[in-house]
C-alpha cells in the first residue's frame, strides 16, 4: 500500500489570526487531488503548513504521513520522508546555485540514510541533473545559476518541478505553480508534472484556475472558503468553477 | 545626594619603547648608516606624533586601551626558532602547484628561504628585508617607506619606520614576468611584539603573483603586530597580492597597506581578515598614473570578541583610472565591526570610474557592524558608487533549504556561504577560496 497524507481537523492561525478552521483531506499516493478555492481561503496557508514552515502556528488537529506524525517533524525530516512542496513564491538565494542546491539535497538524504555516506558522485550527479533538465527543456547552464536570482517566473516554476523531478516525492504540493505563467511555460511546467504523475507519485495542485487542471486531470476537486474545505467532487467541480465563478460556494456556506 | 560623576575617556598610552630599543636592533643587524638614521628619524616622528584616540576620525569607533603594552609589546624571545615548529599546512601552496619562492618567517626571524633559480636569471629579488639591505641597498633604499607608506603619517606608521622588525622584498625588474607565485608566510610562536614589512616592486610591464599569510600559534598572552605593506606597480605592470591575516585570538594588529599603481598598470588585491583580537587596518590603493586599475576583495567575518577596523582609501589621481572595492564581512557573537571607504579625486581628473561597496551580515544580536563610505570627488566627468548594506541570516532561504531534506545547520552554513560567494569568485586561485571557505565554516559552526 502506499503512502497517505492524512489531515485531519487542522486548525492554524498566522500571526493570531485563525485562517484554517478544521481541514480534513486525504491525499493518497498515485492520486491527484486539486484543491481550488478564491484568494485568502486558507489554500497557501495550508501547503506551508504541511512543509512546516514554522511561521504557522497549528492551534488543533493532526496531519499524519505515512504512518507518521507530520507535526512532530522538522521540515528537514519531512522532505526526507518524501514530502515536496513547490513553492508559488520561490525565495533566492544568492551565491547558492541550483545544482548546488539539489546537492545538498541529495547529500542530505544519503547522508540520513547512511551517516557513512559521501555523498553522490560528480559524475553521477552530472549525468542525473542533464536527464532531468532535458525532460523539463532547460539549459544546462540554467544549473550554474544562483538559485532563483533573476530567474523569470517561468525559470522558477520550472526549478521546482525539477527538484521535485529529482527529489522523487511520494506526495507533492504544487502551491499555485500555474500562477504568473503565459500559456507556454504553463505548457511546459504541467507537462513536468505529467510526466512524473504515475502510481509513486500522489499530488495535491492548488490552483485559482481551472487551466492547469486541462494538463494536469485531477482524480478529485475540493474547494476551500474561509479556511474549510466545503466542497468536494471530480473534475466536473473544476468545471464548474471556471463557468460559475465561487459566488455559488459563497452562497451556500454563507446560506 | 546626587553623585556626579564624568565619564571622560582615557588618552590610549603608548607602547613602551625608547630610543635605545631602536639603536640595539640597527646594531644587533648591523645596519649601514642610513638605515639607522632613518629609523632614528622615525623614532623622532614617533615621539612627536600624539596616540591615535575617540577623537580622531579613523579612530573614533575604535577601542584598544585594554592592549596590556608591556606584555603585548615587549620582544619575543625564541632564541632558536625553526621552520619545525611550523605546521606543514601552512608551508603548502596556496597558489598553483609550483612555487616561484617561498619565505618563511618564525617569530620575526628567516626560518626558511627557498628561491627558484629562474627568478636570479631574471634578475628579480625575492627576499627577506635584512639581506636586502646587505646586498640590494640601490633597489631598496630609494622605495623603503618613502613611496607607498611614509613614517609621518601615523603614530604606528612611525613606530614601524622605527622599529621594523623583519620583512620581505620583491623587486620584479621592468619587463619581467615572474611566472610562478611566490609565497611568504610570518608564523609566530611565541607572545609579544613583531613588526613585519612587506615590500613589492613590479617595474614597468612586469607581471607576479604573491602571497603573505600571517598567522600565529594559540598561547595566552597578549602580541602585537605593527605592519606595513608597500606595493608599487609600474606602468603596464601587473601584481595579484594576496594577504591572509589568522592570528591567534590574544593579538593586537595596526597596519598601513598602500598601493601605488602606475599607467595603464593593474592591481588585483585580495585581504581576508578571520583572527586577532583587534584588528586596525588601513587599505590604500593610490591610481597614480592615466588608466590604471585597481581591485581590492576584502574578506572578514568576526565572532566572539573580535574587533575588526578596516579603512580603505581608493585616490584616483589621474584621468581614465578606475577602481573596484568589495568588502564582505559577517560578525557572530559579540564582534564589532567597523569599515570606513573613501573614494577620492583630483580636481580635472575625467572619466574616472570608481566603485566601493561593504555588504554586512550580521549574525547575532549582540554583534555590531558598521559601514560608512564616503566619496571625495572634485572632478565632473566620473562616475562614483558606493554602497553599504546589512542583513541578517534570513529565515525564508533557510526553510527553503530544509523543505528539500538539509538540516538546519548545514541549511544556515549554505546560506552563509552563498552570501560570501559573489566575494570568493572575485578570487582566482582555488586555494585561497577553499582556505577561506574553510575559516568560515569553522567560524559558522562555532568553536
Amino acid at each position: 500500500m502506499g503512502a497517505a497524507l492524512e489531515i485531519r481537523n487542522l486548525h492554524v492561525n498566522v500571526e493570531d489570526k485563525p485562517i484554517l478552521r478544521g481541514v480534513n483531506l486525504i491525499v493518497r499516493q498515485g492520486e491527484v487531488h486539486a484543491l481550488m478555492g478564491p484568494n485568502g481561503s486558507g489554500k497557501s496557508t495550508l501547503a506551508n503548513v504541511l512543509m512546516g514552515n514554522p511561521a504557522y502556528e497549528v492551534t488543533a488537529g493532526q496531519i499524519i504521513f505515512d504512518g507518521k506524525d507530520l507535526l512532530e517533524m522538522e521540515a528537514d525530516e519531512r522532505s526526507r520522508a518524501g514530502l515536496f512542496l513547490a513553492f508559488q513564491y520561490p525565495v533566492s538565494i544568492p551565491g547558492v546555485t541550483l545544482a548546488n542546491f539539489l546537492r545538498l539535497a541529495i547529500n542530505a538524504r544519503l547522508k540520513a540514510a547512511n551517516p557513512e555516506s559521501k555523498g553522490i558522485s560528480v559524475g553521477d550527479f552530472r549525468k542525473m541533473m542533464r536527464e532531468k533538465m532535458d525532460g523539463l527543456h532547460m539549459e544546462h547552464n540554467f544549473a550554474g545559476r544562483y538559485l532563483n536570482e533573476g530567474f523569470s517566473g517561468g525559470e522558477k516554476k520550472r526549478a521546482e518541478i525539477l527538484q521535485m523531478a529529482v527529489l522523487e516525492p511520494k506526495i507533492a504540493i504544487l502551491d499555485e505553480t500555474d500562477s504568473g505563467l503565459d500559456i507556454d511555460a504553463l505548457r511546459v511546467v504541467s507537462e513536468g508534472v505529467v510526466k512524473l504523475r504515475g502510481p509513486n507519485l500522489g499530488a495535491l495542485v492548488i490552483t485559482h484556475y481551472q487551466r492547469i487542471l486541462n494538463y494536469i486531470k485531477p482524480d478529485f476537486v475540493h474547494v476551500m472558503y474561509q479556511g474549510q474545505i466545503v466542497e468536494n467532487g471530480g473534475p466536473e467541480l473544476a468545471l464548474r468553477l471556471e463557468e460559475a465563478g465561487y459566488d455559488w460556494i459563497r452562497e451556500k456556506v454563507e446560506g | 545626594m546626587v553623585a556626579v560623576r564624568q565619564r571622560r575617556a582615557a588618552a590610549p598610552e603608548a607602547p613602551l619603547y625608547t630610543r635605545a630599543d631602536v639603536e640595539a636592533l640597527s646594531a644587533a643587524h648591523d645596519e649601514p648608516t642610513w638605515l639607522r638614521e632613518s629609523r632614528l628619524a622615525a623614532w623622532d616622528l614617533y615621539q612627536r606624533l600624539p596616540m591615535p584616540g575617540k577623537n580622531d576620525e579613523a579612530w573614533r569607533r575604535t577601542d584598544y586601551r585594554h592592549i596590556r603594552w608591556d606584555e603585548a609589546g615587549r620582544q619575543i624571545e625564541n632564541a632558536n626558532p625553526s621552520i619545525e615548529v611550523v605546521p606543514g599546512a601552512y608551508l603548502e601552496p596556496l597558489i598553483g602547484d609550483q612555487q616561484g619562492g617561498v619565505l618563511v618567517f618564525v617569530d620575526g626571524k628567516l626560518v626558511q628561504y627557498e628561491v627558484h633559480p629562474s627568478l636570479a636569471e631574471q634578475g628579480v629579488v625575492f627576499t627577506d628585508l635584512h639581506t636586502a639591505v646587505r646586498e640590494h641597498e640601490a633597489l631598496l633604499r630609494p622605495r623603503l617607506m618613502t613611496k607607498a607608506v611614509l613614517p609621518g603619517e601615523g603614530k604606528f606608521a612611525a613606530l614601524h619606520a622605527a622599529l621594523w622588525t623583519h620583512g620581505v622584498f620583491l623587486y620584479v625588474p621592468d619587463n619581467t614576468v615572474v611566472e610562478l607565485p611566490l609565497h611568504v608566510v610570518m608564523y609566530n610562536t611565541a607572545p609579544g611584539a613583531t613588526l613585519g614589512h612587506s615590500l613589492v616592486a613590479i617595474g614597468d610591464n612586469a607581471q607576479a603573483t604573491i602571497l603573505v599569510d600571517y598567522r600565529s600559534a594559540e598561547f595566552e598572552d597578549q602580541s602585537l603586530f605593527v605592519g606595513a605593506t608597500e606595493l608599487l606597480v609600474g606602468d603596464e605592470g601587473n601584481l595579484r597580492y594576496v594577504g591572509l591575516q589568522d592570528w591567534n585570538r590574544e593579538t593586537y594588529e595596526f597596519s598601513h597597506q598602500r598601493a601605488r599603481i602606475g599607467r595603464d598598470g593593474n592591481l588585483d588585491w585580495i585581504l581576508g581578515n578571520m583572527g586577532g583580537e583587534f584588528i586596525k587596518q588601513f587599505i590604500e590603493v593610490e591610481l597614480d598614473g592615466q588608466g590604471a586599475h585597481g581591485r581590492v576583495s576584502g574578506m572578514f567575518f568576526a565572532d566572539h570578541e573580535q574587533m575588526f577596523d578596516q579603512d580603505t582609501q581608493q585616490d584616483h589621481n589621474a584621468p581614465l583610472t578606475t577602481s573596484d572595492l568589495l568588502f564582505k564581512g559577517a560578525a557572530k557573537d559579540d564582534a564589532r565591526t567597523v569599515w570606513q571607504g573613501m573614494i577620492k579625486s583630483l580636481p580635472k581628473m575625467q572619466k574616472i570610474d570608481g566603485f566601493q561597496a561593504c555588504r554586512n551580515l550580521v549574525l547575532s544580536e549582540d554583534a555590531r557592524m558598521d559601514a560608512i563610505p564616503g566619496l571625495e570627488i572634485e572632478a565632473d566627468d566620473v562616475r562614483c558608487t558606493h554602497a553599504a548594506t546589512f542583513g541578517t541570516l534570513e529565515e525564508q532561504p533557510v526553510f527553503y533549504l530544509m523543505s528539500r531534506g538539509v538540516p538546519r545547520p548545514e541549511a544556515e552554513l549554505a546560506v552563509i556561504n552563498g552570501f560570501f560567494e559573489e566575494l570568493l569568485d572575485r578570487i582566482p586561485f582555488e586555494r585561497v577560496q577553499a582556505r577561506l571557505r574553510e575559516s568560515l565554516e569553522a567560524k559558522i559552526v562555532g568553536r
